[in-house]
């Protein structure tokens, strides 16, 4: 482990440990636009080499916290440590480890594939080699193309190879699926594991809740400018401890649902009464979507 | 998408060198040309903006500057070298960088470990280049068209470039100043069209200088224009001619003062003043 504690001043209670295993370290973080809070008092732990996904309703602090994090917007108030450094004084060498994709794009249209990432992989120390990368967002057929003959699915794809050129150890991926058809957006998932598996730590904003429960490690849903819960999907917001709700067709009384904390015994009693196979059964526990209606208040 | 490429692990430690600033300002300048070179109808634009002007001076004044035997397209093709150069230099840099604003590059580039005087200086030689080309094409048509006599001197070459270079880096700063405080391309072609204007007329562009009331020559005399259309015409009309100057010479060593000065306030007011985060993005 590297020792990152030397770097990051500031942090007395900081152990070795934790600073080295973080990518990202935020306490307290706080952000206002004149009277409007914008980031309230925010905590964040993002550990080396995991996809975390930062999810949120629009204006709940998301793109605020990210572009803190990226270096491109000041904080009023808390710590923070990106790769070790505090991303305001961070320099270039700071930046060269760190990878942005970005939301859009309409400024390269006039390039082909293989320039624009050729010439992008020539701001970094020790970039990807350009060929590789275009192969591996599955753009190789394009290389010679320009940029406004793409797809609205390669042009992201594009952004996400420009993001990646530099062989960053920390990459911002704000909403990278918006406006992608089911099946593009399964390929880009596939790419996104490509990289988390190469061993980079990946910050992912979305909108999309199964997008999120398909690749992040864990997920922390913001809400007024706080952190309202931090866990793996499957267990956040206590979703794997909700009663389950378990459905079936009663021959006679037509379809029915219970609630239950152990629905196992009830799926057992129902095969006993029904001679095995239960009608129409069906076992689910609150989706990721329930719980972050819940957490975020917007059910109500 | 592959799924079988391999991936290269990044070296933890040791990491490679960062590229150099000028080398990053290169590689800028490089994108920038191609990208600009494709985009055909800006590319018209700017090479006929000389020939256009040509083709209106040159029908308009036939023969020689009064009292002189000057012939006018000496004098006015050394006016619209330096119109033109401002025109690339100011007018181009300016909306060039508010467009990149707009387009979303300068988000972009705001990620990438590139410091600011890179963007700024592939800027500069982007425009110096396109500006090379222009001169090129302006002296071009008027020497097979307009009988422009060319300089005969390697002394009068060497004014003309250190007076291009010059005169283009100083309205660049100034380009890259008022680019980077405008919203978007369209309110800067707003704030640069102004002055580019004003200055055309109280520089002695297109009729001579010592016309001009002492109020606005003064007024002129302030701005770099005035000074890049005075060595530009030290190139193109005869020692002779210094006696129509208000200083009675061509005077390098102020020019190339003033046009340094402006270069380098341009510069410490655009470093202060630049924001990759423009303040109207939310």
């Amino acid at each position: 482990m590297r020792k990152v504690w030397r770097v990051c001043p500031g942090y007395g209670t900081l152990s070795l440990m934790t600073a080295g295993d973080a990518a990202i370290h935020v306490r307290g973080l706080v952000k206002r636009y004149g009277d409007a809070i914008a980031v309230d008092g925010l905590d964040l732990e993002v550990w080396r080499g995991e996809t975390f996904a930062l999810l949120g309703p629009n204006g709940a602090g998301k793109t605020t916290t990210t572009e803190i994090l990226e270096g491109h917007r000041k904080r009023d108030s808390g710590q923070v440590a990106v790769l070790g450094q505090d991303p305001q004084t961070a320099g270039r060498r700071w930046r060269s480890r760190i990878g942005i994709v970005m939301q859009e794009s309409s400024d390269v249209y006039e390039l082909t594939v293989g320039e624009i990432v050729r010439h992008f992989a020539g701001y970094f120390p020790r970039p990807r080699p350009a060929g590789e990368v275009i192969e591996l967002v599955g753009l190789s057929g394009k290389e010679r193309s320009r940029v406004s003959t793409l797809s609205g699915g390669q042009r992201r794809r594009l952004d996400v190879a420009l993001g990646i050129v530099g062989d960053p150890r920390l990459l911002f991926l704000d909403e990278p699926t918006t406006g992608f058809d089911p099946e593009a957006r399964r390929q880009f998932w596939e790419l996104i594991r490509a990289l988390r598996t190469a061993g980079t730590t990946i910050l992912l904003t979305t909108h999309y809740l199964e997008e999120a429960e398909q690749l992040a490690d864990r997920a922390a849903v913001i809400n007024r400018g706080r952190i309202v819960a931090v866990d793996r999907p499957d267990l956040l917001g206590g979703r794997n401890l909700a009663a389950a709700s378990v459905g079936w067709s009663d021959p006679q009384d037509g379809p029915q649902r219970a609630e239950t904390d152990a629905p196992t015994k009830l799926v057992a009693e129902l095969s006993a009464r029904y001679g095995g196979e239960v009608p129409d059964l069906t076992v689910s526990r609150p989706t990721l979507e329930d719980v972050y209606l819940r957490l975020t208040g917007e059910d109500s | 998408m592959s799924q079988s490429s391999v991936l290269t692990q990044p070296a933890v430690d040791g990491e490679g060198r960062l590229p150099s600033a000028a080398r990053l300002a290169v590689n800028r300048a490089g994108i920038e040309l191609r990208q600009y070179f494709r985009q055909r109808d800006a590319v018209v634009f700017t090479f006929s903006y000389p020939v256009l002007m040509m083709l209106i001076f040159g029908s308009i004044f036939k023969g020689d500057v009064p009292h002189t035997n000057v012939p006018f397209t000496q004098y006015f093709t050394a006016g619209i070298a330096a119109t033109g150069t401002m025109s690339v230099g100011f007018q181009g840099v300016a909306i060039g960088i508010a467009s990149d604003r707009t387009d979303k590059t300068i988000k972009r580039l705001r990620g990438l470990p590139m410091p600011r005087i890179s963007y700024f200086l592939g800027k500069l030689l982007s425009a110096l280049t396109s500006g090379l080309v222009q001169l090129a094409i302006l002296l071009a048509v008027s020497t097979l068209f307009f009988h422009l006599h060319l300089p005969t001197s390697a002394g009068r070459w060497l004014t003309l470039i250190w007076v291009f270079v010059l005169g283009l880096a100083t309205c660049a700063t100034l380009g890259i100043t008022l680019g980077g405080m405008a919203k978007d391309g369209r309110s800067a072609s707003a704030v640069v069209l102004p002055p580019f204007l004003i200055l055309q007329f109280i520089s002695g562009v297109f009729f001579t200088y010592s016309q001009l009331g002492p109020l606005l020559r003064g007024i002129g005399a302030v701005f770099p224009l005035k000074w890049m259309c005075q060595g530009i015409r030290s190139v193109f009309l005869p020692d002779t001619f210094q006696t129509q100057e208000p200083a009675g010479s061509w005077e390098h060593g102020k020019i190339a003062l003033v046009l340094l000065a402006w270069t380098i306030g341009g510069l410490a007011v655009s470093l202060r003043t630049f924001r990759w985060h423009g303040k109207h993005e939310g």
